[in-house]
């Protein structure tokens, strides 16, 4: 038996690892993985929950997110490869189009 | 042997995602996050969530980050070039901001807590699989069938994402007057369908009533 305390504190520093990925890279592909690290943290807890409340609400819950991710990750990667086909480049500094 | 278990697949977890943030190459942190989405599963299957463990392989490990590195490679990109003043002002910030996020994490935990009331423990006789079925199909119905939808609307946003608009609006380095909906930026991306070795003439491509620059 896992202690839920274990779960939540590797659940709080990947997302925590997640933050400091979306803030520190500028690569707009690496920021949508550090994204998905966070999303799979939320899920880390979700079923830690569901194991120490006996329930499979959790679960279910984790298949929903999962599913969302999917969809996100196909447009955000879409939105990206037309970014750099405008732009040549991923880094989001360089995106300032609305700058005036 | 399962908290043993459970602490080698965290630290893999942990130290493989700190490797997709600090590594520079992009291809090389999308095969670091394919080991971080394994030992997730790992700790999924450890926890008796066994179904999402292999959906996590599944999807996470199989679909989404196949969908990544193919625009990773699709794009060509390199070692990111990160040098100069304002990187290190982001990486200042970002860390900092990271350490406040987990301080927040760790006084929440230490503090006094509980989960609410546990309910009966579920019927041993029945797969995590065979319950989590009977739980999507009767209690969480209607989220299912909208996941469905979400599911449809996505591909049909990033087929129309992906199609493009056109020709580039800022200035191109070569402007090609036979750019349609292939766009200029595809002769780049994809050097075979440069519009001057005519395999297909690009204006036959185009449907007719489509929108050319």
């Amino acid at each position: 038996m896992i202690p839920q305390d274990w779960a939540l504190l590797v659940s709080a520093l990947l997302f925590t690892i997640g933050v400091v990925g979306v803030l520190v890279r500028r690569n707009a592909i690496v920021i949508f993985m550090s994204v998905e690290l966070m999303l799979n943290a939320g899920n880390l807890a979700f079923v830690s929950f569901a194991r120490a409340l006996n329930s499979l609400d959790g679960q279910v819950i984790v298949f929903f997110v999962m599913a969302v991710a999917a969809a996100e990750v196909a447009v955000g990667l879409a939105i990206i490869v037309n970014l750099f086909r405008l732009r040549d480049s991923v880094f989001v500094d360089e995106i300032n189009l609305l700058k005036g | 042997m399962v908290p043993a278990l459970f602490v080698g697949f965290s630290a893999l977890l942990l130290v493989s995602a700190l490797l997709v943030v600090l590594h520079r190459n992009p291809v090389t942190s999308a095969l670091f996050l394919v080991v971080a989405f394994c030992a997730l599963a790992g700790i999924y299957i450890l926890m008796h969530a066994e179904f999402i463990g292999m959906v996590q392989i599944i999807v996470y490990a199989g679909a989404i980050m196949v969908l990544f590195l193919f625009v990773i490679m699709y794009l060509n990109l390199g070692a990111d070039p990160e040098r100069g003043a304002a990187i290190v002002m982001r990486r200042l910030v970002g860390w900092l901001a990271g350490a406040i996020v987990v301080a927040q994490a760790v006084l929440l935990l230490a503090g006094r807590w509980a989960i609410g009331p546990a309910g009966p423990p579920l019927d041993p006789s029945v797969g995590n699989t065979q319950a989590l079925g009977v739980l999507l199909y009767s209690k969480f119905l209607f989220p299912f069938e909208i996941t469905s939808l979400v599911l449809l609307v996505a591909m049909v946003g990033a087929i129309v994402i992906s199609k493009g608009r056109g020709g580039k609006p800022n200035s191109s380095p070569d402007p090609s007057p036979e750019a349609t909906f292939m766009g200029a930026g595809d002769a780049r991306v994809s050097p075979m369908l440069r519009p001057g070795d005519s395999i297909t003439p690009a204006a036959s491509i185009a449907p007719a009533g489509e929108e050319s620059p």
